[in-house]
């Protein structure tokens, strides 16, 4: 078998990479970093999060590197003036809905979206907040889904479609009002198809899933996507 | 006259835990530093009745949450040549804040505490200011120069604000601001 190589451009590096991936899995191959939230190796691509925008040389809307192939000459600016400012943008926005306190919360110093908003310099959040009021359901045995502080990210919704495979949780409504659901939007505890696997936990980038009375530190596990499927392969 | 030469700085206490101003005496040997350079003109450290005028740089802790303190940051922005919003609570309304998710939140809150979690005298007290509607981080009522998020936040950005103001500089928080 042979492996079509390409040759591009990231920033100041010049790579070659394998054809067929995407500009952020390339970049953090080679150990460029581009914020991202909704990307997870191992899982499909979304390109729901929208931080990890990327300038390519020559065109000029910005791309979802995490859903962008690479392809030769390729010219990929990752981190311009334009890039930061659009980035902190949707971080506020992000923080803006729902209601994201990390003083009180689970995941305060385990948060992606804390440690991005800290490492972009998002100080303050410059749109009015929403301040909703979600359904939290902590009627499984240990497994616990706070709606107000899920970002939508659907990494939860990948890893038990696409890892477990059973596509226990899904989307309901749509654009801010989207909803994380059990089953038919039933009580966690009546959710026939939840295997109580934890991989939704392991996987929210944030505290909306977690399991009760353990630390986010232990629960949370990032890889456990692209290690289960580097198994599968073999 | 060596003390007209010193910056002027003030403090003031909204709707906080006073963690921040913890924390703002946690900056250790920077205080010294500090000292040489600033004159503490009001706040909860200090016993002064009136907010002064002329002031050059105010550190405010916590929420907009009552009138009183909506006139009170109004007068501190009025007077203050650079407003830095101190702690998780003044930049986004933080813990005081949650109860915007509720409904009537204002007489909500007052008759939960005062009522319903208490044994004696169960009355809403009415000699004190008045609650907002909501509960605001400072910049949604007045105009701030620059935040320092946290809760509390640490000493050491505090110190690095300060004295990045007092060289003259522009303090940049990428890679250090902290929530939570």
């Amino acid at each position: 078998m042979t492996t079509k190589t390409v040759s591009l451009k990231i920033d100041e590096h010049e790579i070659t990479a394998q054809e067929g991936k995407s500009i952020l899995e390339t970049a953090i191959e080679n150990g460029i970093d581009i914020p991202h939230l909704c990307f997870l190796a191992g899982l499909t691509k979304t390109g729901a999060c929208r931080l990890c925008i990327v300038e390519l040389k020559g065109q000029a809307k910005l791309f979802a590197s995490c859903s962008t192939p690479i392809s030769d000459g390729m010219e990929v600016i990752t981190n311009s003036e334009k890039l930061k400012a659009y980035r902190k943008n949707t971080i506020q926005l992000l923080l803006s809905e729902r209601t994201h306190v990390c003083s009180v919360c689970v995941a305060n110093k385990n948060c992606e979206l804390q440690a991005l908003a800290d490492k972009l310099g998002v100080e303050h959040v410059a749109f009015e907040r929403e301040w909703t009021s979600e359904n939290v359901d902590s009627s499984h045995p240990f497994l616990v889904i706070d709606r107000n502080r899920c970002i939508l990210c659907t990494r939860c919704v990948r890893v038990c479609d696409e890892i477990e495979g059973v596509h226990a949780l899904d989307l309901k409504l749509r654009g801010k009002d989207s909803q994380i659901i059990v089953d038919f939007d039933d009580s966690w505890d009546k959710a026939a198809s939840c295997t109580s696997c934890r991989k939704c936990a392991k996987v929210c980038p944030v505290g909306a899933i977690y399991v009760e009375g353990e630390p986010l530190s232990e629960t949370k596990d990032t890889g456990i996507a692209d290690f289960v499927l580097s198994r599968r392969k073999k | 006259m060596p003390t007209n030469a010193k910056t002027k700085l003030a403090t003031m206490w909204l709707s906080g835990c006073s963690g921040c101003h913890m924390s703002l005496l946690d900056i250790d040997e920077v205080l010294l530093d500090l000292a040489k350079k600033i004159q503490l003109v009001y706040g909860p450290l200090v016993d002064i009745k009136n907010f002064p005028e002329g002031v050059d740089v105010t550190l405010i802790e916590g929420a907009v949450a009552n009138k009183e303190q909506v006139e009170m940051l109004k007068i501190a922005r009025e007077r203050s040549r650079i407003l830095i919003a101190m702690g998780d609570c003044a930049v986004t309304g933080n813990v005081p804040a949650l109860r915007n998710s509720f409904e009537d939140s204002d007489q909500a809150v007052l008759q939960r505490e005062f009522v319903e979690n208490s044994d004696i005298q169960q009355t809403i007290p009415t000699d004190v200011p008045k609650l907002l509607k909501k509960v605001y981080p400072l910049h949604e009522v007045v105009k701030v120069d620059f935040f320092i998020p946290g809760c509390p936040p640490p000493a050491g950005n505090i110190a690095y604000v300060l004295t990045e103001l007092l060289a003259g500089k522009v303090p940049l928080m990428e890679n250090k601001s902290k929530y939570g």
